[in-house]
């Protein structure tokens, strides 16, 4: 079966998305990314969607999903690349993604990540490293 | 109007969207549409299918060239002898949903396209049939 991979880069976690998503495959990444964001500790997500043409509403659903279930796993989602015509039409759909954090490309959306994850650290003690 | 051209596609497996979407993007291409216009009838078709499979288990689309005076577009048109849809006043109505969807399939998808026209009669089927102009 298909699979879309989740690259580790160091407390990241990197997934660029280079093929047509149905909805198998965007329900099969959502379930594979919680999973690896507790397995790994992960404090950040970034998901590339530079390639994607078309995002409808369930797909568009499961972004969300994938920002609100990171979050409660103590982890942050940026989606970078977002296609202009691809922006435009999921404002008219109604589906303007509140709640998940975007930039325009990969190394800007690292550096919101870097700077988010960074105010975390800061804010608590009480880290955990899952290394150890 | 006039039909330019015909294709007749089957939707009944989710993966079979894929192609059906491709073979949309082609013919949008052909007619000169814009990547905007283009992304807006691609998403509005998607979501005709995803409800054509979720509450009909699937059913036929109909993909035309048609054109209107010095107008080209695309039309598509989705039959389905799925259960029927009792009340499309509220079925279109923002908000409302009756599965599992975030409410906003058929009134969103609405406003995606040129055209938009809707027939269901419960227990025999629906016919969802949207127009997207080239420059609409």
């Amino acid at each position: 079966m298909e699979k879309i991979p989740i690259l580790k880069l160091g407390k990241l976690l990197l997934v660029t998305i280079q093929v047509d998503l149905y909805d198998h495959l965007a329900e099969s990444l959502e379930a594979d990314l919680v999973h690896m964001i507790n397995k790994t500790g992960a404090q950040g997500v970034l998901i590339d969607i530079s390639a994607v043409s078309i995002i409808d509403s369930f797909m568009g659903r499961i972004i969300g999903n994938i920002a609100t279930m990171s979050k409660v796993l103590d982890a942050e989602t940026v989606v970078v690349g977002m296609q202009p015509a691809v922006a435009i039409t999921l404002v008219e759909l109604g589906l303007p993604l509140h709640g998940v954090l975007s930039a325009l490309n990969v190394e800007k959306g690292m550096i919101l990540l870097q700077e988010k994850i960074h105010l975390n650290d800061n804010g608590f003690a009480t880290e955990v490293d899952g290394d150890t | 109007m006039v039909i330019l051209n015909k294709e007749r596609m089957q939707l009944v497996r989710e993966i079979d969207v894929i192609p059906f979407r491709n073979r949309l993007k082609e013919m949008a291409t052909k007619i000169g549409m814009g990547i905007l216009n283009q992304t807006k009838l691609i998403t509005a078709a998607s979501e005709l299918a995803r409800n054509m499979l979720k509450y009909a288990q699937g059913g036929i689309v109909n993909i035309e060239v048609v054109s209107k005076g010095r107008e080209n577009g695309i039309r598509l048109v989705f039959s389905d002898n799925g259960p029927g849809i009792a009340d499309i006043k509220l079925a279109m109505k923002d908000g409302f949903s009756s599965g599992k969807s975030l409410g906003l399939g058929l009134p969103g998808t609405k406003r995606l396209v040129s055209e938009f026209n809707i027939e269901s009669e419960v227990g025999k089927g629906t016919t969802v049939t949207v127009i997207k102009w080239k420059n609409g």
